[in-house]
């Protein structure tokens, strides 16, 4: 059936020219980041590209996740990449309930063992299996059930790739990521809180258009969408080179849009794509608002000692934040800059002292 | 609501440059070089870069609209100009709801996407067939 056939028959089928599918190849290329001397690759790699059949699970998570991968107007890249994978389950948007439903997901593994793709959002509870169930099945014993017959695993969003907000302390529901309990099985870390929608569809793409899982870094995200911080692709950028800063969100500095790290921003220790891809179909991304960077697509950003503290004021788990410095340099040179930048900022240190009372904080741990 | 709906995203944007965008343009010189010595095309994803907004518009601005221009319904509309330096091409694929889906320049002397492909060309040649039967 429609299963069989390979993404070109179903475009043809649908009465789409050879002209429209080499322009979606090239917005294709271009959402998975892939330079456009690769276009003629995504066209013969998705003439013959199958439907694969995905299952999509939802556990300890808010549906941003999906809200975002649901907010793009169709037709898009996006919504044809949907007609192309056969998505078996997905307990927000299928039209199944209850014991048809589960039968779905159960005959989708069944039918294609081995092959399917399994995308997780939300993190998955280990106190407790009562603090989430869906169909009285634990997200546990459905996560490992599911995942036996998966060819890759996604995950979709900080919370299933890191534990995300479930997991901020004092992870009262004992919540892990993923790749936490499996571990036998390839997984790829989409994390975002949401992701672009973009980076989303173009992991899945990728998988439909090469059949393999593309290159991840060493928190095992996709290297295309997360290779660079926000920092090095920011426009803001030159502002930060030269020293000019924002101090508060209606100074000066603020009206003529200078560099926000002074107010916070998490851009320098931040791998996403949102200062190139950006948001709601391009129109900006949180720094172009006028808004430093959260670090959404970190672990434990939510912990990360103040989303409006300077990177460089000491965090109450300081050997976390080592770490991040010591993964930015490895990945982009940043952390160089970054200590550069600390004898510069000096004087902002004057603003956000480090007491007594926050490194204690650090020792209660 | 689509991209031309009138939001202000933007906080400061006046001020604000990248200073990317006379590089693009010495990277278009030198890819016109090759194209002239080589026969070489070149294509650059204005996706992957970053402009401060503003610049892109200034971008296209500074190239202007040369002799051609092309628009395709092909998935939603695509508008293909030569700009005013010959063999440098804006191409522009929308969707139906003409949001941006992609956007590049390339350094060639037609874009590919514009000449008939033997595929289509076989099936309109069969539909013909059929109607003249």
């Amino acid at each position: 059936m429609a299963k069989h056939k390979s993404l070109l028959e179903t475009l043809q089928h649908q009465g789409i020219s050879r002209r429209s599918f080499l322009k979606f190849c090239a917005s294709t290329a271009s959402l998975m980041a892939l330079p456009p001397a690769m276009i003629p690759a995504v066209a013969s790699a998705l003439e013959q590209a199958r439907r694969p059949s995905v299952i999509w699970l939802s556990f300890q998570e808010c549906t941003g996740c999906t809200e975002s991968l649901t907010r793009s107007h169709s037709p898009t890249v996006e919504g044809l990449i949907f007609d192309a994978i056969s998505l078996d389950y997905h307990h927000t948007l299928q039209a199944a309930s209850g014991h048809a439903a589960e039968a779905a997901r159960t005959a989708a593994m069944e039918e294609n063992y081995g092959n399917y793709l399994v995308v997780v959002d939300g993190s998955i509870p280990t106190a407790n299996p009562g603090y989430s169930t869906i169909a009285g099945i634990s997200n546990r014993d459905m996560l490992l059930e599911t995942a036996t017959g998966a060819a890759a695993i996604i995950s979709v969003g900080s919370c299933a790739a890191f534990g995300g907000i479930p997991h901020a302390k004092p992870n009262p529901t004992g919540a892990v990521a993923v790749s936490d309990l499996i571990t036998d099985k390839p997984i790829i870390n989409v994390s975002g809180c949401p992701p672009i929608p973009v980076v989303i569809s173009g992991v899945l793409t990728h998988f439909l258009t090469f059949g393999t899982i593309p290159a991840l870094d060493a928190l095992g995200r996709p290297k295309a969408f997360f290779g660079q911080s926000i920092h090095d692709r920011c426009y803001r950028r030159p502002f930060y080179d030269k020293g000019l800063f924002a101090e508060s969100f209606d100074d000066e500095g603020a009206k003529k849009g200078w560099c926000l790290y002074k107010l916070g921003c998490k851009g320098p220790t931040t791998f996403n794509a949102c200062a190139t891809a950006k948001w709601n179909s391009g129109t900006s991304f949180p720094i172009q608002s006028g808004h430093p960077c959260l670090g959404c697509s970190e672990p434990d950003f939510w912990d990360g000692g103040g989303f409006y503290k300077p990177l460089s004021t000491p965090t109450e788990d300081i050997a976390a934040t080592l770490v991040y410095g010591a993964a930015a340099g490895a990945a982009a040179g940043v952390a160089l800059g970054t200590l550069n930048h600390a004898r510069k900022t000096r004087a902002q240190q004057a603003h956000a002292p480090v007491t007594v009372d926050d490194l204690e904080k650090g020792d209660g741990q | 609501m689509g991209s031309a709906t009138p939001v202000d995203g933007d906080c400061g944007s006046g001020a604000v440059r990248t200073g990317n965008v006379l590089p693009l343009l010495h990277e278009i010189r030198h890819a016109l070089q090759r194209w002239l010595d080589a026969g070489e095309p070149a294509m650059i994803d204005l996706r992957s870069i970053p402009m401060a907004p503003g610049e892109e518009d200034e971008l296209v601005s500074l190239l202007g609209e040369g002799e051609v221009h092309a628009r395709l319904s092909a998935l939603g509309p695509s508008d293909i100009y030569e700009t005013r330096f010959p063999g440098v091409w804006l191409v522009t694929h929308y969707n139906d709801n003409e949001e941006i889906m992609s956007r590049f320049i390339e350094v060639i002397d037609m874009p590919s996407i514009l000449k008939s492909q033997t595929e289509d060309i076989r099936d309109g040649q069969e539909r013909l067939a059929a109607q003249l039967r």
